[in-house]
């Protein structure tokens, strides 16, 4: 009997792919004791912060309810929100640069998205077993013990991700106050929502959708590879070396590549190396280490796959040869730029005065005459005391010949405070034509000549 | 919304939102699978089919499944929000939300958060409440925002703006007459007195006469002429010119002057007269701030005992 196979003429294909389960296996290696080193350093950090103290206080806390932000000796206000967003530039500016030396390290290495995953995959790891028992115990009917260590993972990833909550709003409200009332399960309706809502974050990112933030959420993963140019390190396979594949000893042609696929395995965004450059690729080198293990054991030079710049893969570049290209314009030019960034800030704060001063000029009653043939005018100060000790300020004013301030002496200011004054200014009506005369108010400490401000305003004289 | 005097607009907005929300299901769900022909030899293509300017082609690369979903949850959102909430033309939602009603709920749980404060001060006699450091800054505040645009922020006025804070007062200065200023206004006249005092030159030397009262500097001549002319005046300010309270009428005897002393000013308010106007704060601010604010501007010149100012 004949049998002919029918071809299908036409076929349906599916626009939204149900997501394949990734299952990364547990890797060893120089890159991966890296990654822990800066798991540990970022969460020591982040976990750690809010229970420093400085001078009785958090050393660390944005109070947002005071609007004052507590950074060890630093106290800012609202009004120094130039700062955030110099940090914010600094940052982005740090990314470039690193970028275009190398890659996606960030990615790979400090990324939340990444440190939490890797904290999450351990418990994982510990609780429902390596790679091949959780896809063997994830393809079979779940039994009672899948279903018990499933449930102890889920508990566990709960509890870190609860506890990672808790000291995300530890940032924002008294620590020790938070956790106590955590325990007495007395929070207030926001801190719930915020310990929640960062909690729950943490769990469905690090524990559920892991490489699908970087792949389709992230919007740093895409705008990267901008950065990129053929002198980016990146994580390469040497096809040159490794092809053909084939185990070893089978066929003597073969290349070093012997196929075993534990490049693929380690992968955390699935992906397999050897197709070279993949936007997934999050450059965490997972795959370098897992080759190098290879390698040693086959007594084979390490670097199969290696961190590598397209241009020094492609000429065979030394080491050193690629490193000599980082010096080239565009990362000159992020370098320059984040110095300049960097010590334009430092510059801000060291020389900052941490006092404020703003005038608000009485609209309603413009100048007024008042005996002698004086006129006045009315200002509304608001005096910020950013330091934490309080000071006794003295206002007085320049740019108008004879005038004078009435009402602006000794004014106790408590520290991290503010206070709003209503001083006149007097001036001889003589002193100048009528209309409005550009002066200049300055408060000044009685205890530090130094600690000054001054802001400008208009005095007004009229017909 | 008197605008829309018939429904159709109503209708319109509604049937474009149906319209808007089914046609988005429609598109997702027609559009989440296609299908692929086969080309002439029977090879089915690698790519989605599509093909533009000739020779470009699109991979087929689909997005994650739950990615779909979030836009269905999208379109459940619309509909529930759409049942609950008003939006659907002129249909008020199931939660019968409305702007005003939310902005009356706040302006109610504001009365209930801040009432009892006032009500505590409400019951205190307005010296008590002048002399207490808390008061004294929730009046301040009622100060800066109602008073301060006319009276200004140091309480001290200004032309035609009484100044608040010197004790001379020309309605009464006593507690009770205060708080009755803010209350119910007042209203300030005085009629032009061209006409009763005389010629021009009678005016000046009246004016000469008005500043010797308080002793500014002045003709004595002229004043001497003036004097007999005061008696027109008197009706109001009183015969030595001390003024009277009980109808508004300012001293001319303390150097206080609403308009200005100059001699100019003063042949203006006789030639012309004055008409001021202190609006009735009672109904926007309500008797228990105003009991608070009253206390404050009394406290203005009455500093409490070690307060500071």
């Amino acid at each position: 009997m004949e049998t002919t196979v029918q071809r299908p003429r036409e076929q349906v294909i599916r626009m939204y792919a149900p997501r394949a389960a990734i299952y990364p296996r547990d890797v060893k290696g120089r890159y991966a004791s890296l990654r822990w080193l800066c798991v540990w350093l970022t969460q020591l950090a982040f976990y750690g912060l809010p229970w420093l103290r400085w001078h009785g206080r958090q050393a660390v806390l944005f109070d947002l309810a005071e609007r004052k932000f507590y950074l060890f000796g630093l106290v800012l206000w609202p009004q120094d929100f130039i700062y955030l967003a110099a940090l914010l530039i600094i940052c982005a500016l740090g990314l470039f640069l690193v970028t275009a030396v190398a890659g996606r390290v960030w990615c790979g290495y400090a990324c939340p998205q990444t440190v939490y995953s890797e904290m999450f995959l351990w418990l994982e790891r510990r609780i429902e077993g390596p790679r091949s028992t959780r896809m063997r115990r994830d393809r079979q009917p779940h039994s009672a013990g899948t279903l018990a260590r499933k449930a102890a993972k889920h508990g566990a990833w709960l509890l870190l991700a609860g506890w990672t909550g808790l000291s995300f709003v530890g940032y924002f409200t008294p620590v020790d106050r938070l956790l106590a009332g955590a325990a007495a399960l007395q929070l207030g309706p926001w801190q719930t929502f915020w310990v929640g809502f960062y909690a729950l974050a943490t769990y469905g990112n690090a524990g559920w959708l892991r490489e699908q933030v970087c792949k389709y959420m992230c919007p740093y993963a895409r705008f990267q590879s901008a950065m990129f140019d053929p002198d980016s390190l990146i994580v390469s396979y040497d096809a040159r070396r490794g092809e053909p594949r084939g185990a070893p000893g089978k066929a003597p042609a073969a290349g070093d590549c012997i196929d075993c696929s534990l490049c693929v395995q380690v992968c955390p965004v699935g992906i397999d190396i050897r197709g070279g450059l993949q936007y997934e690729c999050i450059g965490c080198a997972a795959c370098v280490d897992a080759c190098n293990g290879v390698m040693d054991k086959l007594a084979r030079p390490r670097g199969l796959v290696r961190y590598a710049t397209e241009r020094g893969l492609a000429g065979r570049w030394s080491t050193r040869r690629m490193a000599a290209r980082i010096l080239r314009p565009r990362v000159l030019i992020y370098g320059a730029v984040l110095a300049a960034s960097v010590l334009a800030m430092a510059l801000a704060l060291a020389l900052r005065t941490p006092l404020k001063l703003d005038v608000v000029r009485d609209r309603g009653a413009m100048g007024r005459s008042v005996g002698d043939g004086l006129v006045e005018n009315v200002y509304r100060l608001q005096i910020m005391n950013t330091a934490e000790h309080g000071h006794t300020f003295q206002v007085s004013v320049t740019g108008l010949a004879g005038a004078s301030v009435e009402g602006g002496a000794d004014l106790v200011v408590a520290g991290a405070s503010g206070r709003t004054v209503a001083v006149r200014v007097r001036a001889p009506r003589a002193a100048a034509a009528p209309g409005s005369h550009p002066i200049r108010l300055q408060l000044t400490a009685r205890d530090d000549a130094a600690l000054q401000v001054a802001e400008r305003a208009a005095f007004f004289i009229p017909r | 919304m008197s605008d829309f005097t018939s429904g159709f607009w109503d209708w319109y907005i509604a049937v474009i939102c149906v319209l808007g929300i089914a046609a988005c299901a429609l598109l997702l769900w027609s559009q989440s699978t296609i299908t692929v022909k086969a080309d002439a030899g029977g090879e089915l293509p690698a790519t989605t089919g599509h093909v533009w300017d000739e020779d470009l082609t699109e991979l087929n690369t689909p997005m994650p499944r739950w990615w779909m979903w979030l836009f269905y949850l999208t379109i459940v959102f619309a509909v529930a929000y759409l049942l609950l909430y008003p939006g659907l033309g002129s249909y008020a939602g199931r939660f019968g939300w409305r702007s005003a009603l939310a902005y009356e709920q706040e302006v109610s749980q504001a009365k209930r958060d801040y009432g009892p404060v006032f009500a505590a001060y409400a019951g205190q006699p307005i010296e008590t409440v002048a002399a207490d450091p808390q008061a004294r800054l929730v009046g301040e505040r009622l100060f800066l925002n109602t008073c301060a645009q006319c009276h200004a922020a140091d309480a001290r006025g200004n032309k035609g703006f009484p100044d608040l804070s010197d004790d001379d007062w020309l309605h009464g200065g006593a507690p009770a007459a205060i708080e009755a200023t803010i209350l119910h206004g007042r209203h300030g006249q005085m009629p032009p007195m061209a006409a009763a005092v005389g010629s021009d030159r009678d005016v000046e030397n009246l004016a000469h006469y008005v500043r010797s009262l308080s002793g500014l500097p002045s003709d004595p001549l002229k004043a001497a002429q003036g004097k007999p002319k005061f008696a027109v005046c008197a009706g109001c300010h009183g015969a030595g010119g001390q003024g009277n309270q009980a109808i508004g009428a300012p001293n001319l005897t303390d150097q206080v002057w609403l308009y200005g002393g100059d001699l100019a000013t003063i042949m203006e308010t006789i030639n012309k007269g004055r008409n001021n106007t202190m609006p009735a704060f009672g109904e926007i601010l309500g008797a228990q701030k105003v009991h608070v604010l009253a206390a404050y501007v009394y406290g203005l010149s009455h500093p409490a005992p070690g307060g500071r100012r």
